[in-house]
């Protein structure tokens, strides 16, 4: 796959899947750093075109499969419920990003989800056999994505976990989340992802780069 | 599309502060209180506890009064309209209403009945607020499938809409028995009781409010109030775009009101800690530190925690900023007891209210 493809010179673009809770303000702060954002719901953008120009002014309201057929990055923040109608299809020879998370008490119980030998961004991949996932944004809430955004070096900048099997993409999507205003720890599989999941030491906290990394290690151990 | 033109447009239709009254509530969701052994009250006595509060309420001055649906053991408010019933036998003027009703796993033409008669009862004081609430234990009680949680909503909403219009009804679809030319009483006297929807972060469910015609209820209850108002923008934006009336915005958020900001820190802590750790499991909130709890009270968080002066200036200043015009104080923490409860009332109807009136005149 050509994850790696588009030009150092120019940042990737990003298609944002979904306009929920999530989306939006995923387009917004990634808007704020510079990039191209495109942003699809299940159906006609137009459906969405007010929510965008209020929420993510200057991210642009598209079908999903336009918004993904420009984009290098294509993140996923829609429920997870509504994952098992996603065409792969629709995201093949992409690079994903799964925001998304499982959470029985609050979205009910998904079989897909419901194997626990798998973590849920392992199912995610299993299901997208032609793409590239890596997961990421998922561990902090969305309300705090924005607020929490801090410059390169300050005191109190904030790290979020990106984890994933193909380290160049990893890297990628590092990179998003790095210029986006976080520090980032790195996690070399999907399976070790499974640290960021509800329940595990990350999941919502705010932690500085070497007090993620003790809590990881600290779970891993 | 284009964003040209965005700011502008934004400027010319947010929510103008002066054109709806000022409104300021109290809400509850019938925490268990303890005894003054901090021994948790039956339920039983937190109910007749909560009629005591309501009645309070109106005694003071408060202008809503509003109960949260919920169905476990710390809080058994599973039938929050009768409870209104009872407090609307005893008072004149305040408003009372649902805060939410989970319509979901709801028969909308029950809570239509339920609201109505209530309305009925209290001389037209009736409101409802919709809503999911951060809680989901109606879903399994009522045989409802979390997946289906929007459909459900959507539909459902629909048809209350429908209902709060007063003429016989004929409806379709796939969550209940369809209605034709359906006569839905009681009728109320004067037209429509108010109706709200509570979101807490989802814009199409402001887009729905907005399509139907309900006032929009912003639930606030972590982090910086100021993320929301966007949400109230997109509320105006959708109502314009629909060809619908402006309607008023209101605020929902948790707090507590004691003589001295020290003392509603002290009374309220321990007993926030307690709860927040024991749902933090199933409803995924992080469970507070005291660095968290305190950027909570500040000025840009959630939380009203504090003396009458210290909540009154934190309305005062996030109202505007939020284009709402209304208030609604989630008072009470399980645990509390009934005494700090009504004196938060108090406190609340006789200082904040006047002075957060006073602020923004």
């Amino acid at each position: 796959m050509t994850r790696g493809a588009w030009s150092p010179l120019r940042l990737p673009r990003l298609a944002v899947l979904g306009a929920g809770h999530v989306g939006p303000v995923i387009a917004r702060v990634a808007i704020a750093a510079g990039y191209r954002v495109s942003i699809a719901a299940s159906g006609d953008p137009e459906q969405i075109a007010l929510i965008t120009r209020v929420l993510a002014p200057g991210a642009k309201p598209r079908w999903a499969a336009d918004a993904v057929e420009d984009a290098d990055i294509v993140v996923l923040a829609i429920p997870l419920h509504r994952f098992a109608a996603l065409d792969p299809a629709l995201v093949a020879d992409k690079l994903v990003v799964d925001t998304m998370n499982y959470w029985p008490p609050i979205d009910g119980v998904q079989e897909m989800f419901e194997d626990r030998r798998y973590g849920s961004s392992e199912i995610v991949a299993d299901r997208l056999p032609r793409s590239t996932v890596v997961k990421s944004l998922n561990h902090t809430g969305y309300h705090e994505l924005e607020d929490e955004r801090r410059p390169v070096g300050s005191p109190d900048r904030r790290a979020l976990g990106v984890a994933g099997d193909d380290p160049g993409a990893v890297d990628a999507v590092a990179d998003v989340i790095e210029r986006i205003g976080y520090d980032t720890v790195r996690l070399d599989s999907l399976r070790a992802g499974r640290l960021l999941e509800p329940d595990g030491p990350v999941f919502g906290a705010s932690l500085h780069r070497t007090d993620f990394e003790r809590a990881l290690h600290a779970e891993a151990a | 599309m284009t964003t040209s033109g965005t700011a502008e447009a934004v400027q010319a239709t947010a929510g103008d502060p002066t054109r709806f009254p000022l409104v300021l509530g109290l809400d509850t969701f019938g925490d268990v209180t303890h005894d003054e052994d901090d021994r948790p009250l039956s339920h039983a006595q937190t109910i007749r506890n909560l009629v005591e509060q309501g009645f309070l309420a109106d005694q003071v001055g408060v202008d809503f009064f509003g109960i949260g649906e919920h169905h476990t053991d710390d809080f058994p408010l599973s039938a929050a309209d009768v409870v209104l019933g009872a407090i609307a036998g005893r008072t004149t003027r305040i408003h009372l209403g649902s805060a939410v009703t989970v319509l979901s796993s709801d028969d909308p033409v029950r809570v239509f009945q339920r609201y109505s008669t209530l309305n009925a009862i209290s001389g037209g004081r009736a409101e409802v607020i919709l809503g999911r609430g951060s809680s989901i234990d109606s879903f399994p009680l009522f045989g409802y499938d979390l997946a289906d949680y929007e459909d459900l909503f959507e539909e459902k909403t629909h048809l209350f809409a429908e209902l709060l219009k007063g003429k016989p009804v004929t409806w379709q679809g796939k969550t209940r028995a369809s209605l034709y030319d359906q006569d839905v009483v009681p009728h109320t006297e004067s037209g429509p009781f108010p109706a709200w929807i509570g979101v807490g972060g989802s814009p199409q469910s402001v887009i729905r409010a907005a399509h139907y015609g309900f006032s929009l209820m912003l639930a606030i209850i972590g982090g910086n109030p100021a993320r929301f108002a966007p949400f109230s923008q997109l509320f105006q934006q959708a109502l314009a775009s629909f060809g619908q009336p402006p309607l008023p915005v209101g605020v929902h958020s948790p707090g507590h009101v004691a003589a001295t900001d020290e003392q509603a820190r002290e009374e309220f802590w321990p007993h926030y800690l307690q709860v927040i750790r024991h749902v933090s499991k199933t409803r995924g909130f992080a469970i507070p530190t005291n660095e968290s709890f305190h950027r909570e009270i500040g000025p840009h968080g959630a939380l009203y925690v504090g003396s009458p002066e210290t909540v009154a200036r934190k309305i005062a200043a996030n109202l505007p900023a939020l284009g709402a015009t209304r208030f609604d104080l989630k008072y009470g923490m399980g645990g509390l007891p009934h005494q700090a409860l009504m004196t938060n009332i108090e406190l609340y109807g006789t200082q904040v209210i006047p002075r957060v009136r006073e602020l923004l005149a």
